[in-house]
């Protein structure tokens, strides 16, 4: 079991997402940085996709109350195990008793991120509803009650693979996806996505689409796991007018009347009836997903090609960082790959 | 019947695919929709298919097979679909309309000019169909609502409207299954549950089925 001691802004059991159910009205939802969720699963010798929590701008305190291993990702808002600095993608030995403390927004100096991910050995243990422990906070079910975490919250851990010898190796870790190095920044400090144009693209004007590809764009506090609002230059279409109901992935970014975009996230309604402009390519859903609040994004007008090369791209990093896992001893679970959608 | 155009293709990212078909929506387009969703989902490098109103669009692999081919597998598949309606049941809902439970039945009524008992015999009068699930969670958008009860959405949506509520928002009508924001004029509500994930069929309706809703209740 572990608890809840704080749950920080918002804290809830996420997986690799529930799927095949959009047909339904049923989001996808899941851990918005899926490579984060992945990596940490691996560092504990868990497979992809089990399920593990997703902690929003630190301020939370987790008690392991068995012996175990875990490895966060993404922001580690200056974390620490029983006082000692835990980093991110690190694998690390806990325990029973042992506390992981996040600190608030602004621990740490040069701190980039939004959310940490936090993996335990044998996955949080919640009954699976339709395939999948991620928490559809909106419709209230799966995850732990089908809410967001609260402080007393007990919750249960699955078998883990790993024997006494590995649970107890000295913390290891691994080369994480390049966030903090300032990887995913431009030389503005603009996180940068790349985005392939979307199907009412050519609803807009030629000004506001030149103001897309080149204005930098703020991520507004409104965003939440639904989608990142977005404020910049105002989006005009070229004429007004009503859309169906069509379909939207993470990823999208849709403009409502108002001009100022959103991007949709996991936990987005399946179908919308706004004009969306453009798509963020699979491979930098991560970035946004770790984007802070009042933080800067570029929008970069990218093709399809170049949307798999960077998708394959990512999939080589994480079939390297298995290999390097079982070369030195590590087990490593066969499960699927890591796919937002 | 041939059809009469080709949909429109266009990418939603590199990894799904928009099929859309001109306006407006009607019943013999969306049974075209569902006619190549049920084939698309045949094809291996698909993995899920999202039905909107009027539209369709394939989640697939992009390893696995090239846009421009899937492209060139829709349009090939197109004129070769299978028609049929979808083997709809029919659903009865009661509703107990206006009071409590539809705060909107009077305005619907001063903005079409009918009385209220008359938009609750014409709305419950008529029967509609189930275009798509989307939005949330079980909610179905259906078409065959009486173009007389259209009524535009609330000027200010409310922050959290009931589960079960049955509204009206523009030419549409709908049920909410869950407590959220909305701005459809809400007309009554009824006592069935839209979505049950633990459910082996979560949710009450499915495309293509007909829905009628019953009078429980009027209070005007």
């Amino acid at each position: 079991m572990i608890a809840v001691l704080r749950s920080g802004m918002l804290a809830s059991v996420q997986d690799l997402g529930r799927h095949g159910h959009r047909g339904r009205g049923i989001c996808p939802g899941g851990a918005l940085d899926t490579l984060a969720l992945t990596l940490a699963n691996r560092l504990v010798g868990n497979a992809d996709g089990a399920a593990g929590l997703e902690l929003t701008m630190g301020g939370s305190e987790i008690r392991f109350d068995t012996d175990t291993r875990i490895a966060i990702g993404g922001d580690d808002f200056g974390a620490r195990l029983d006082g000692v600095a835990l980093w991110p993608y690190w694998s690390t030995p806990v325990t029973a008793g042992q506390r992981l403390v996040l600190g608030g927004a602004n621990a740490g100096a040069g701190k980039k991120g939004l959310r940490t991910w936090l993996a335990v050995a044998g996955g949080i243990d919640v009954p699976p509803v339709l395939g999948s422990r991620s928490t559809d906070l909106k419709a209230g079910f799966g995850g732990h009650e089908g809410r967001a975490l609260k402080k007393g919250d007990r919750l249960p851990l699955g078998v883990s693979t790993l024997d006494a010898g590995q649970r107890q190796r000295r913390a290891f870790g691994l080369r994480g996806p390049d966030w903090t190095t300032g990887g995913p920044h431009d030389a503005d400090d603009a996180i940068v996505l790349r985005v392939m144009p979307g199907p009412e693209c050519e609803q807009f004007t030629a000004a506001s689409l030149a103001a897309l590809w080149r204005d930098p764009w703020r991520v507004t506090p409104q965003s939440n796991r639904m989608g990142s609002r977005l404020e910049g230059p105002v989006l005009e279409r070229r004429r007004a007018g009503d859309m169906l109901s069509s379909g939207v992935i993470p990823g999208t970014i849709q403009v409502p009347p108002s001009g100022q975009p959103i991007i949709l996230m996991g936990d987005a309604q399946t179908t919308g009836g706004y004009p969306r402009i453009g798509v963020v390519i699979r491979a930098d859903l991560w970035k946004l997903a770790q984007a802070p609040l009042g933080g800067k994004l570029r929008l970069a007008k990218a093709d399809a090609a170049e949307a798999v090369q960077a998708w394959d791209a990512q999939q080589r990093y994480l079939a390297q960082v298995s290999q390097g896992l079982a070369a030195s001893g590590w087990p490593v679970a066969a499960g699927r790959p890591a796919t937002p959608d | 019947m041939m059809p009469s155009s080709l949909p429109r293709l266009h990418s939603l990212g590199e990894a799904a695919l928009l099929c859309e078909l001109p306006a407006p929506a009607t019943l013999a387009q969306q049974q075209r929709i569902w006619a190549l969703a049920a084939e698309a989902l045949q094809w291996p490098a698909v993995h899920e298919v999202l039905p909107g109103m009027n539209n369709l669009t394939l989640l697939f692999d992009p390893t696995q097979i090239d846009a421009a081919e899937l492209e060139m597998q829709v349009l090939a598949a197109w004129p070769q679909l299978a028609i049929a309606p979808l083997a709809g049941r029919t659903i009865e809902i009661p509703v107990a309309y206006g009071g409590e439970h539809g705060p909107d039945l009077a305005d619907v009524a001063a903005h079409t000019g009918l009385t209220p008992d008359e938009v609750v015999r014409r709305h419950a009068g008529a029967e509609y169909v189930v275009y798509l699930l989307g939005f949330l969670p079980g909610f179905a958008f259906m078409g065959g609502l009486p173009p007389e009860l259209a009524t535009p959405r609330r000027a200010e949506p409310r922050v959290a409207v009931p589960a079960r509520s049955v509204g009206i928002g523009g030419a549409q009508t709908g049920i909410y299954p869950l407590v959220s924001p909305g701005g459809w004029q809400l007309i009554g509500r009824t006592p069935l549950a839209m979505f049950d994930p633990a459910a082996a069929e979560p949710t009450l309706l499915r495309p293509g089925d007909r829905v009628r809703f019953v009078v429980e209740s009027v209070q005007t």
